[in-house]
């Protein structure tokens, strides 16, 4: 059962005291290939759980970069077929790392619901994030994700009151996705202080772990919002990293799962050194 | 999805309100000049053939419908507290009445506008500076209206508090839609009781442009009860739709999601969304409203296309028969005379929702105009 997966990865972190570290990277940016070296060394690198981006032409909850990955995706020819092949392939070579989906609605919707939830079943995707599809207008992907038991994860902002919680957790699974700043991905930086109420919050009334992420860009951060958090989600600065090696003609992949590396290592000595 | 709950609510309150609908109404008369005139176009008819009434929204301030919705939308953000405005535009006929709005009230207000739209509306940027609007060129993407409103949208999500987004056509998320329609049924409101006074019936039939849709919605809404009175949507066909290089989200589109409002969208086999084609910047969106899909799919309005090459010639023939020079958008409208009229006759009656006039797009489309002359 794939939300198993995600059950079981934060049952065993809370076990052994720690907040997952959980790396987003766009399926398919810069390229097919380099994506894949990249997706397949993350669990090795020190990744708990991973968000594969779902690339699309007009995102709108996404900062720059992220836009810049998406566009350098498309461009490559990544498609939504082409996501779930990444991680049917990944979950060939890796039977317990969750695999989460995150996007927007509009080439799911085009997929066709039932067909996407019984690809990404089958491709063992444990669960999709969609940006922007609000809970008001969220039955029928909560019908065709249930009927093949993968996750739909909700998000929760800073704007999000208790009363919103609770709807934001009906038909919801998996966990919650916290955006810790208002706005788009990899502008503002998250302060952890400012957010812990507001996550212990989300947390008692959904009763599921909470993900912060979306402001969170260097390994110090990740460390502090580990301490408040069931996991710690980094995309943009992972995002930038390709970016940067883009433009110097490099292989990105050595220098994204370096980084990966160090800020799974701050998030998993948080609580320790905290 | 708060920020727009929050809107809902306090658009329910202030469409309810009579203090707030006098408030309006006063700024509609005094500042931008209502009611338009409905002007029998005597030349036009003849050339066509059939009794062709003017809807004169280029009449108003800032010369285009765009205005209505703004004075609404600006006193709803005044009521809700808000200090700060922001906008999309694409042939920045919104953006100068968002930017006029904020003059009249003191509002800071920022302008987002597709880097391409900036180059070819030079005449309305210039505009929006002066009345003291920041305008943001936008290079993501197509650079034209769709990712202005992505980039509007960003702006709004991370400055929730303060400000407010007054989106300017039939588009994005409930409650805009909505909201912007009521705002523009002005026009068919009026056109209604100016056609009953001067005519002594209803028109046979409405014709109006289509981007996102807002002055046809607004012009069609009062008549769709009326169902011997036919509505014309016209789309931009850009350079032809066998060219797949234009902007007919119903005509050349399928259904999908984007912006928040689930109606037909130009987008490819995956489901990215694709960019529209139109010289006219301000049909340059690959959605529609999502009335308007709804008025397609039950069968109460037709939509027709034109081609940037139909809408310079009827640019030009307006120009010439009527001494109106109509915003490309209306020519878009316009070019699909000669099809409305055969349908109704040599004594039907036709209204036309003339939207903008066209000073604005006498720089881009003076080359090509001197060719076809």
């Amino acid at each position: 059962m794939s939300a198993g997966r995600i059950e079981a990865c934060f049952a065993a972190l809370a076990r052994e005291g720690r907040a997952a570290f959980a790396p987003y990277v766009m399926a398919g940016d810069p390229d097919t290939d380099t994506a894949w070296r990249i997706l397949k060394g993350l669990p090795a690198a020190g990744a708990d759980l991973i968000e594969l981006g779902l690339p699309f032409s007009d995102p709108m909850a996404d900062g720059p970069t992220v836009q810049r990955g998406a566009a350098r995706a498309l461009a490559a020819g990544m498609d939504t077929r082409g996501v779930l092949a990444l991680a049917r392939r990944f979950r060939a070579g890796d039977p317990m790392t969750p695999v989460v989906l995150m996007g927007y609605y509009n080439p799911i919707l085009n997929f066709g619901l039932d067909a996407f939830a019984a690809a990404a079943a089958e491709a063992g995707v444990d669960g999709l994030i969609m940006v922007d599809v609000p809970p008001e207008e969220s039955d029928p992907l909560a019908d065709a994700l249930e009927a093949r038991g993968v996750a739909l994860i909700r998000l929760a902002t800073p704007t999000t009151d208790e009363a919103r919680l609770a709807i934001v957790a009906r038909r919801s699974g998996g966990f919650v996705y916290f955006v810790s700043v208002t706005g788009v991905t990899g502008v503002k930086e998250a302060d952890a202080a400012a957010i812990a109420d507001q996550v212990t919050r989300a947390r008692d009334a959904t009763g599921l772990p909470v993900a912060v992420g979306f402001g969170i860009r260097t390994a110090a951060r990740a460390a502090e919002v580990a301490r408040i958090a069931d996991a710690v989600v980094v995309g943009s600065a992972l995002v930038e990293e390709i970016a940067q090696s883009v433009a110097l003609k490099r292989d990105p992949a050595p220098k994204v799962l370096d980084t990966v590396a160090a800020m799974a290592q701050a998030v998993r000595s948080a609580r320790v050194s905290g | 999805m708060p920020l727009v709950l929050a809107l809902e609510e306090a658009y329910a309150h202030a469409k309810a309100d009579e203090g707030f609908q006098a408030e309006l109404a006063g700024y509609l008369t005094t500042y931008v000049g209502r009611p338009s005139p409905l002007y029998f176009a005597r030349r036009l008819s003849e050339h066509h053939g059939a009794k062709i009434w003017l809807k004169r929204e280029e009449l108003n301030h800032t010369g285009s419908h765009k205005i209505n919705n703004c004075m609404g939308q600006i006193l709803l953000a005044r009521r809700m507290g808000k200090t700060r405005i922001i906008a999309e535009t694409g042939a920045g006929q919104h953006g100068v009445a968002t930017a006029t709005a904020c003059a009249l009230f003191g509002l800071p207000c920022v302008v987002y506008m597709g880097a391409v739209d900036v180059e070819r509306q030079a005449p309305n940027v210039l505009r929006m500076r002066l009345l003291g609007a920041e305008v943001r060129p936008v290079e993501s993407g197509s650079a034209t209206l769709k990712d202005a409103m992505n980039e509007a949208l960003r702006d709004w999500v991370a400055n929730v508090s303060d400000t407010y987004y007054l989106i300017g056509s039939a588009a994005g998320p409930h409650p805009y839609p909505v909201m912007v329609r009521d705002f523009q049924t002005v026009i068919g409101r009026e056109s209604r009781v100016q056609i009953l006074e001067t005519e002594g019936r209803l028109p046979d039939a409405l014709v109006a442009c289509v981007g996102g849709g807002s002055n046809a919605i607004g012009l069609f809404h009062p008549f769709l009860a009326d169902e011997d009175v036919r509505l014309f949507g016209v789309e931009a066909a850009g350079e032809g739709m066998a060219t797949g290089r234009h902007a007919a989200a119903l005509a050349g589109g399928r259904p999908g999601v984007l912006h928040g409002a689930h109606s037909y969208l130009l987008q490819d086999d995956d489901g990215q969304i694709l960019e529209a084609h139109s010289i006219s910047a301000g049909l340059d969106y690959p959605g529609i409203g999502p009335e308007h899909a709804w008025l397609r799919d039950v069968g109460r309005a037709r939509y027709l296309t034109a081609t940037d090459e139909e809408a310079l010639t009827a640019f030009a023939l307006c120009a010439r028969l009527e001494g109106i020079v109509p915003a490309l958008e209306s020519a878009h409208a316009l070019a699909k005379l000669a099809e409305v009229a055969i349908e109704v006759g040599k004594d039907g009656i036709v209204v036309l929702g003339l939207s903008g006039r066209g000073d604005k797009d006498l720089a881009a489309v003076a080359p090509r105009l001197e060719r076809m002359a």
